[in-house]
């Protein structure tokens, strides 16, 4: 295994623990996340592009390294998302159950601590999260609704970069079990 | 057949979970109908926290802008004292205070002027999603709010309500992809549903290539979806080109022009007529009206005829009334063949002196009678 394998991937025991969060923390900070998607851009429209909520399903399913985990947290996200949506419930729920699911895997195989390892998986389910949400909305409810590739990815690179810096933050109110 | 559970329990769960959600929007879909329970719960969980911070943040920033506003009145004040006096700086906060008030004057003089019956509610926050076009008021049920009412402002419309909450209701902008409303053209009467497109401009659609709509002109809303009442403004053209197979005309939402903050929610509606265009560089000259008619023919020394308000056969009508009670005539009592009052006589002069019964005739057979003397005017 080269050196930069021996980065990413997960090895060992010590680096498959599980972190634990304060119970607070777990419900505190998906709420403020919904909060400031909903509050926040009323004052600056381009922050309505922050997909906050998303950024943190990825990391507490990260972080939690459980599958089952990261599915019921981003179903719980999901859910209230479509709750203060003007579209059916469940189109939220069920984009963030997979992305949930998929990066609880993802995070038992990769070590999720390094910053480049955090940015591309932001960017990355962060276009799947709006293109499973596209098709969803044309197949399950008919909507003509379109895409617009290039503004997605560039959109999906800021969220990226906000990642980064969320989970940095985000790790100063972990412990470690 | 255990191990085989546990070996895929994760994935079945995936399933189950998915499965479920789907049977959920599968439901709301089929029966066109909302999970309203769960709704109810998440907005009324949230939004009294959106509610509490922006009520935090509207104070803080009121007593920030008056902290500000009392330190440079207290510079200002200095300054004017030295240059123009109280009086001036007295203006000068009234002023200021004018404009600060201008934004809720505007609205609230809007709401006294439109027939439709209204309410005022304040922005709280915006509906998740990123694409999303939805913002929530802070007035639910209990205000007499309910789904499918019009959100305007004074510039124009800016949405309609999707859903009341008990604290809340949420707005559905003009901006939005799944919004639509009947418009009409301001100068050609043109008809087209207004989309939004999920950015700031809208879509004029369903208006033909040969309809003539030109940059700059208005839209207004024609009354045809049953939402908003006709007669309120939609935007102004920005942009408007043949296509295929229908006209491309992009409109700038007038309603959402400067901000959202305070709007008002139409509890009942009254269709008003589309205003007529303003011509530009057609400035007419238009005469004074002309002064009443005064009857001048009667000359100086006639008495003034009581102004009538009728037509010319009022007036003479009330003429000949005047005329036959100075003769002491009554119309329509005399026999035919009776001697009719004397026409030519103005209204209060007397009438000639009649020839007394005694005095003889003249001779039938002599000269020409002699004529009346003339009348005399008292």
């Amino acid at each position: 295994m080269t050196e930069w394998s021996d980065r990413v991937l997960l090895g060992s025991a010590r680096e498959t623990r599980v972190t634990r969060y304060r119970r607070w923390a777990l419900i505190v900070i998906p709420l403020a996340a919904i909060l400031f998607q909903v509050y926040v851009p009323l004052f600056f429209q381009f922050l309505s592009y922050l997909e906050l909520p998303l950024l943190v399903t990825v990391y507490f399913a990260l972080l939690r390294r459980s599958p089952v985990g990261g599915m019921l947290v981003g179903a719980a996200i999901g859910l209230v998302q479509d709750s203060l949506s003007h579209q059916p419930i469940g189109m939220f729920g069920i984009v963030k159950t997979l992305v949930g699911y998929f990066a609880a895997s993802i995070g038992m195989r990769f070590d999720v601590d390094h910053f480049v390892i955090r940015f591309l998986l932001g960017l990355f389910f962060f276009l799947f999260h709006q293109f499973l949400y596209w098709a969803l909305a044309r197949a399950l409810l008919g909507q003509q609704v379109g895409i617009d590739v290039r503004q997605t990815f560039f959109m999906g690179l800021l969220n990226a970069a906000v990642a980064v810096s969320l989970f940095h933050i985000l790790d100063k109110l972990k412990e470690r079990a | 057949m255990d191990s085989l559970l546990n070996r895929y329990r994760n994935i079945t769960l995936l399933l189950l979970v998915i499965f479920a959600q789907l049977i959920l929007l599968a439901y709301q879909v089929k029966s066109n109908q909302d999970v309203r329970l769960i709704r109810v719960w998440a907005v009324t969980g949230v939004t009294p926290l959106a509610w509490l911070i922006e009520s935090l943040r509207s104070g803080a920033a009121r007593l920030l802008e008056d902290y500000v506003l009392l330190h440079d009145s207290v510079q200002e004040n200095r300054r004017l004292r030295a240059e123009l006096g109280r009086i001036k700086m007295e203006n000068q906060q009234l002023k200021s205070e004018l404009e600060t008030t201008d934004r809720v004057k505007a609205l609230s003089l809007f709401q006294a002027r439109t027939p439709s019956r209204t309410i005022a509610a304040r922005i709280i926050g915006t509906g998740t999603g990123a694409n999303s076009r939805v913002v929530f008021v802070d007035r639910g049920s209990p205000s007499g709010v309910i789904r499918g009412m019009a959100v305007v402002t004074p510039d124009g419309i800016v949405g309609k309500v999707i859903a009341a909450y008990p604290i809340t209701s949420q707005v559905l902008l003009v901006t939005d992809p799944t919004f639509a409303a009947g418009v009409i053209s301001q100068k050609h009467r043109v008809h087209g549903v207004l989309k939004g497109q999920g950015h700031s401009t809208c879509l004029v659609d369903y208006v033909q290539n040969e309809e003539p709509v030109d940059p700059g002109e208005w839209f207004y809303t024609s009354g045809d979806d049953g939402v908003f009442p006709k007669g309120l403004p939609a935007g102004t053209v920005t942009v408007s080109r043949p296509g295929n197979p229908l006209k491309q005309i992009y409109l700038l939402p007038a309603g959402l022009q400067r901000g959202l903050e305070e709007v008002l929610i139409i509890l009942e509606g009254v269709h008003q007529p589309i205003p007529e265009p303003q011509l530009a560089g057609s400035e007419v000259q238009l005469l004074p009206p002309p002064p009443t008619d005064q009857p001048q023919a009667a000359g100086a020394g006639a008495p003034a005829e009581p102004a009538s308000p009728g037509t010319e056969a009022d007036r003479l009508r009330e003429r000949y009334k005047q005329i036959g009670e100075a003769q002491n005539h009554k119309f329509g009592e005399g026999l035919p063949g009776s001697k009719p009052p004397d026409f030519n006589l103005t209204p209060g002069q007397p009438p000639a002196a009649q020839p007394p019964a005694s005095q003889p005739r003249p001779p039938a057979s002599g000269g020409p009678p002699k004529p009346a003397a003339p009348p005399t005017n008292p």
